[in-house]
C-alpha cells in the first residue's frame, strides 16, 4: 500500500505538484490521467524518489520512505518496478542480460538463477524468441515489453508505469496493454500514467484526475468516465475522445 | 649513403619504432584508468573531488609535455632528494612513460566525462530504479557506452601519443625518433634515417586507424 501525504514538488518557479495526497490500495489499479504538464508524471516519479519532493511524505506499506534511511530506503524502492515511456533498455545489453543483471548484481542471485528468472518473465511477456537481441534490433511494442520483464525479474510488490505506450507506434500499443492488463489480473498493484482511456476504464479500478499539479477528480473508474463531476475533466475528456 | 640501409640499422630503428609503441601503448592504458577516475571526480557531486580533477586536467592541459617530461625526469629527483636525502636515479623510459600517461590521462579525462555525460539520462534513472549500484552502473552500462561513443577522438589520442613519444628522446630514451638521430650522427646523413622514421610512424598511426575503424564496426553490432 501506498499513501502520499501533502506532497509538493518545484521545478524552479514552476510548481509542479501542489499538496497532493493519495491512498493506493494493494492489488489496485490506479491511473493517473490528465493534460501535458499536469504533474501525473512528475507525481509518478516522486513516489518513486527518482525525484526528491520538496515537501511531504510517501509511505510505503504503513512506513515512511525517507531517503536520509539509506539502506531501508533502498529497500523500500526495490519493492516497486518502473516502466519508462522509452523503456531505457540497456543499449548495450541483449534483452536476457538487460533482465539478468539487477537479480545477479541487487538480488544476489547466482548466473543460472537469474537466468531462469528472466526467461520466465520474458516468456510471460512473450519476448522469448528475443533474448540474444540487443534492443536496437527490438520494434517499440518489444522494448517496452523486456523493459516491464526486466521490472518484474525484481519480484516487485507494485509496479509504476509512466506513459508506457506513448512512444509506440499505433498497432503495439495493444501488445503492452495486453501484457499490463494480465499483470493486473494476477493482482499487481499498478499506478499508471496514461493516455489510454480504454486502459483505464476497462483495467482500471479508479482513476486520478490531475491539472496544474493538483487533483482535481478521484473516482472509481466507470463512474470517472461516465460521469465526471468536475468541469475540468468533463472538459478533459470531452476532447480526448473523438466522437 | 646506401650503406646505411643495413639489415643491422634498420633493426635498430624498428627496435626504437617498438619503444615508440609500447610506450604509447602504455601511455594511453595507464592514461585511460586516470582518465576514468579524474572523469568521475569531474562528474562527482562532491565539492573537493571536482577540485581535484579540475585542477589534474588544467596542470597537464596547460602546461607543455615538455616540460613535463623534463619535471619527472630532472625535477621529481631533487625533490626527492630534498625529501629523503638520498639520490634517486630516473629512467627515461619509465619517466617517458609516467609523464606521458598523466598528460594523456588529463585529455582522457575530458574525453570520458563527454562520453559519460553523452550516455542518455535513461540508462541511469533504470539503473535507479533497479537498485543497482554506482560501481555496477558505472562499469556494466555507463562506461561501455561512453566509450563506444569516443573511439574516434581515443584513437586520435593514441596516435598523438605515438609521435608525442618522440619527446622522450630529450631525456635519452632510446625510441624511433632518436633512433634516428643516432644513425644520422653515425653516417653524417640524417636525410635518410629521418624518411625511415617517418615511414614507419606512418606505418604505425595508419595500421591503428585502420584497426580502429574494425573495431568500431565490430561495436556497432548493438546500434
Amino acid at each position: 500500500m501506498i499513501k502520499v501525504e501533502h506532497l509538493y514538488k518545484n521545478f524552479g518557479d514552476f510548481k509542479a505538484l501542489k499538496d497532493i495526497s493519495l491512498e493506493i490500495n494493494d492489488g489496485e489499479i490506479v491511473s493517473l490521467i490528465g493534460p501535458s504538464g499536469s504533474g501525473k508524471s512528475t507525481l509518478l516519479r516522486c513516489i518513486h524518489g527518482l525525484e526528491k519532493a520538496d515537501k511531504g511524505t510517501v509511505y510505503l506499506d504503513g512506513e515512511r520512505m525517507d531517503p536520509a534511511d539509506k539502506a531501508k530506503y533502498a529497500a523500500q524502492r526495490r519493492k516497486m518496478g518502473f516502466v519508462f515511456q522509452h523503456f531505457n533498455l540497456f543499449n548495450n545489453k541483449t534483452v536476457l542480460e538487460n533482465c539478468m543483471l539487477a537479480p545477479m548484481s541487487v538480488g544476489g542471485k547466482s548466473e543460472e538463477e537469474a537466468r531462469a528468472i528472466a526467461m520466465e518473465y520474458l516468456g510471460k511477456v512473450g519476448m522469448a524468441d528475443k533474448i540474444d537481441s540487443y534492443p536496437s534490433r527490438l520494434s517499440g511494442g518489444q522494448k517496452q515489453r523486456a523493459a516491464i520483464a526486466r521490472a518484474l525479474c525484481m519480484n516487485p510488490e507494485m509496479m509504476l508505469f509512466d506513459e508506457p505506450t506513448s512512444a509506440l507506434d499505433p498497432e503495439m500499443i495493444k501488445e503492452v496493454l495486453d501484457v499490463m492488463k494480465e499483470l493486473g489480473r494476477q493482482g499487481m498493484t499498478m499506478i499508471v500514467v496514461t493516455h489510454e482511456m480504454g486502459f483505464a476504464r476497462k483495467v482500471g479500478n479508479r482513476v486520478v484526475f490531475l491539472e496544474a499539479g493538483e487533483i482535481i477528480e478521484e473516482n472509481e473508474s466507470e463512474a470517472f468516465f461516465s460521469a465526471p463531476s468536475s468541469d475540468r475533466a468533463k472538459d478533459f475528456l470531452s476532447k480526448v475522445f473523438y466522437d | 649513403m646506401a650503406d646505411i640501409f643495413t639489415a643491422e640499422n634498420l633493426q635498430f630503428m624498428l627496435k626504437g619504432a617498438g619503444f615508440s609503441l609500447l610506450l604509447a601503448l602504455g601511455a594511453v592504458a595507464i592514461g585511460c584508468v586516470l582518465g576514468i577516475i579524474f572523469a568521475i571526480f569531474k562528474l562527482s557531486k562532491n565539492k573537493i573531488l571536482n577540485f581535484f580533477g579540475n585542477v589534474y586536467v588544467e596542470i597537464f592541459r596547460g602546461t607543455p609535455m615538455l616540460l613535463q617530461i623534463l619535471f619527472f625526469y630532472l625535477g621529481v629527483p631533487v625533490l626527492y632528494q630534498r625529501i629523503t636525502g638520498t639520490r634517486m636515479n630516473a629512467n627515461p623510459y619509465i619517466v617517458g612513460l609516467i609523464a606521458l600517461s598523466f598528460n594523456s590521462g588529463a585529455y582522457q579525462t575530458e574525453l570520458i566525462r563527454s562520453g559519460i555525460q553523452g550516455v542518455d539520462k535513461g540508462q541511469w534513472e533504470a539503473c535507479e530504479t533497479l537498485g543497482i549500484s554506482y560501481k555496477t552502473m558505472m562499469k556494466e552500462i555507463i562506461l561501455p557506452q561512453a566509450f563506444k561513443q569516443i573511439i574516434p577522438p581515443l584513437v586520435s589520442e593514441f596516435i598523438m601519443l605515438i609521435k608525442d613519444s618522440s619527446l622522450i628522446s630529450n631525456i635519452g630514451a632510446l625510441e624511433l625518433l632518436y633512433s634516428a638521430q643516432v644513425l644520422g650522427k653515425k653516417y653524417y646523413d640524417y636525410l635518410d634515417p629521418l624518411i625511415i622514421a617517418a615511414v614507419m610512424y606512418l606505418t604505425m598511426t595508419i595500421v591503428i586507424s585502420w584497426l580502429a575503424k574494425k573495431l568500431e564496426r565490430r561495436l556497432s553490432v548493438s546500434d
